[in-house]
């Protein structure tokens, strides 16, 4: 089985408080730790676990610049059997239809069984996967979090609805599914294993490569664009309790025992 | 204007929550204008929920196909290409069924797309300016949309309002005969329940809840000692589960568990609106984080800025002296 798992390099929001910039449209960028987008993690992990059982190859994609090769070679690392960067500057600003355009671009150019994606992105909407999936005309599912290979060119797999409850489909190949986190326990990535692939050449594709007309991807083509970022306020806000960490403890604990949560 | 739709998510023979939500959202977007409800099934489930929509909707578009019994995303696409007009603006609830089929339906609509929208703050030649959240909520960001060619909007559940003046005695309109045979590389076997757990969540009035913050997985124990302290029971937020540290029964959140408790400890909670969404009945919320920004801070009644892992069991200790047991030395 020939997998494509695209992924993301993210601010990685564990890692950082998300601020906003001076001019207050864009969030501060300076000294921000990036990492993987958490589910495209699982997503390699799903695919090399397919791959180990079925047999086969997993390429992992990224849409973005030079920065962006790290997570390909961490995905790498994992076990990813190819890394690609799509890099042009014709396809800077493209919103997420543009992205699934160019993604289309490079699929087209391979011959894939399976392409997975993360749920969603940090910064993103959801939306990449199946948008690629209906540009293919391949079968599409979100929120996966169990796959089976079955024989026959088929998948039986589940997603993740409402109440933990799992809708299980059988879906046909080629498709594209989006993958929930905790699907797998992804591997651990140590710096030997870094290391090992630090010097993989990694292929760069752009416009000319992926045969895209640059008038249907970039900012020029994007109907979604993002103005600017602001602090929310969903509610009132909490009572901070500060002082000491006893203070806190003795005026807490009075709190809670009059909502009657002690028992 | 662009004439707009709310695709109707509905069960059992009785339309979501958010078929209200929507007809708000689409008032955001016109506000002279008036929503056509469109939804999709079978048999006698469908007939019932259209009917109820004509207290809400002026405009109801019935599309009734047998392959259509159960909400196959792939199917209900093809079957509202066929029948909406091009240029439309399409309303869907943001939820795992609205994820599995706008994007695609966008694309086959040629119209622009933006997801789990909270806010709209209206329109203007032929551009659509809406509120989104990125980063698990810490920051929000205006979004401009170009709706010329029309646009699907998937609208975050409960972010609307519903309209206390919605047009009501609305017509139905068959739209059946548009559509014909539909057939999916995707096809439905079965829902499989979730297991009931070895504790019910949703029974507790005190919850104890921990999330990304607890760091490991044996610092959940320190999380349990509290609850147990408290009478409470241990919940969670997707992380934990994920990373295989409690089990899914113990989810809070809109793929977990629905509580409602009177109070919900939030321990190194970050407070996504996945989770928010699964705590109901407005409990008092106690939240303890080390992120001064973390938006839990925002929802909660209580907030407390703390190393979690040294403030819990110090909380403990001080309940259990009130209980009079003795307090367990800590390493």
């Amino acid at each position: 089985m020939e997998i494509l798992v695209c992924a993301r390099r993210v601010p990685d929001t564990s890692e950082n408080e998300i601020t906003l910039n001076s001019a207050g449209n864009d969030i501060e960028r300076d000294e921000l730790v990036y990492s993987v987008n958490e589910p495209d993690n699982y997503a390699v992990e799903e695919a090399l676990q397919i791959v180990a059982k079925a047999g086969g190859n997993v390429t992992v994609v990224t849409v973005g610049g030079e920065d962006d090769e790290e997570i390909l070679r961490r995905e790498m690392a994992m076990g990813a059997h190819h890394g690609v960067l799509i890099s042009d500057e014709a396809f800077n600003g493209s919103d997420g239809r543009g992205i699934a355009t160019i993604l289309k671009g490079f699929v087209q150019k391979g011959n894939y069984d399976l392409i997975l994606t993360g749920v969603q992105a940090e910064d993103g909407g959801a939306q990449v996967g199946g948008m690629l999936a209906a540009m293919l005309d391949y079968p599409f599912a979100s929120l996966v979090n169990s796959i089976e290979v079955l024989d026959g060119r088929k998948l039986k797999i589940g997603r993740e609805i409402a109440g933990g409850n799992r809708e299980i489909s059988e879906i046909d190949l080629p498709c594209v599914l989006s993958i929930q986190t905790g699907i797998n326990e992804p591997r651990y990535v140590g710096m030997r294993g870094i290391r090992a692939v630090a010097s993989v050449p990694i292929p760069t594709y752009g416009v000319s490569e992926l045969g895209i007309d640059p008038g249907a991807v970039g900012e020029a083509a994007a109907r979604v664009k993002r103005v600017d970022y602001f602090l929310p306020q969903l509610g009132k806000g909490a009572e901070m309790l500060e002082g000491s960490r006893e203070e806190v403890i003795d005026k807490l604990v009075e709190l809670v025992a009059a909502k009657g949560g002690l028992k | 204007m662009a004439r707009i739709f709310a695709y109707i998510v509905h069960k059992g023979g009785v339309a979501d929550d958010s078929a209200a939500e929507l007809a708000a959202a689409a008032r955001k977007i016109d506000a002279a204008g008036s929503p056509t409800a469109v939804v999709t099934g079978w048999g006698a489930e469908l007939d019932s929920v259209c009917n109820a929509l004509r207290g809400s909707y002026a405009e109801i578009w019935k599309i009734a196909n047998e392959s259509l019994a159960y909400p196959n995303a792939e199917l209900v696409r093809k079957s509202l290409v066929k029948v909406l007009p091009q240029g439309s603006v399409v309303l869907i609830s943001h939820e795992h069924f609205g994820i599995d089929l706008a994007p695609g339906l966008s694309v086959k609509m040629n119209a622009a797309f933006v997801s789990d929208v909270l806010g709209i703050e209206g329109s203007e030649d032929s551009h659509l300016k809406v509120v989104r959240q990125e980063f698990g909520g810490q920051v929000s960001a205006h979004v401009r949309c170009d709706i010329s060619s029309g646009a699907v909007v998937t609208v975050r559940p409960g972010a609307f309002k519903p309209l206390e003046n919605a047009p009501a005695g609305g017509s139905l309109i068959d739209k059946s005969a548009d559509v014909g045979a539909l057939t999916a590389g995707r096809r439905y076997l079965q829902t499989v329940v979730a297991e009931s757990g070895d504790v019910d969540i949703t029974q507790h009035s005190v919850l104890v809840s921990i999330g990304r913050g607890i760091q490991e997985k044996d610092n959940v124990a320190m999380a349990q000692e509290l609850a147990d302290a408290m009478g409470a029971a241990l919940s969670c937020s997707r992380p934990v589960v994920d990373a295989k540290w409690l089990d899914k029964s113990r989810q809070v959140g809109s793929s977990g568990k629905t509580v409602k408790p009177k109070v919900y400890l939030a321990c190194g909670i970050s407070g996504a609106f996945q989770h928010l969404v699964g705590i109901k009945g407005n409990p008092f919320i106690v939240a303890i984080n080390k992120n001064p920004k973390a938006p839990i801070f925002q929802v909660a009644d209580v907030g407390i800025v703390d190393d979690l892992l040294e403030f819990l069991p110090e909380l403990t200790n001080k309940i259990r002296e009130m209980h009079n047991v003795p307090a367990k030395r800590t390493a």
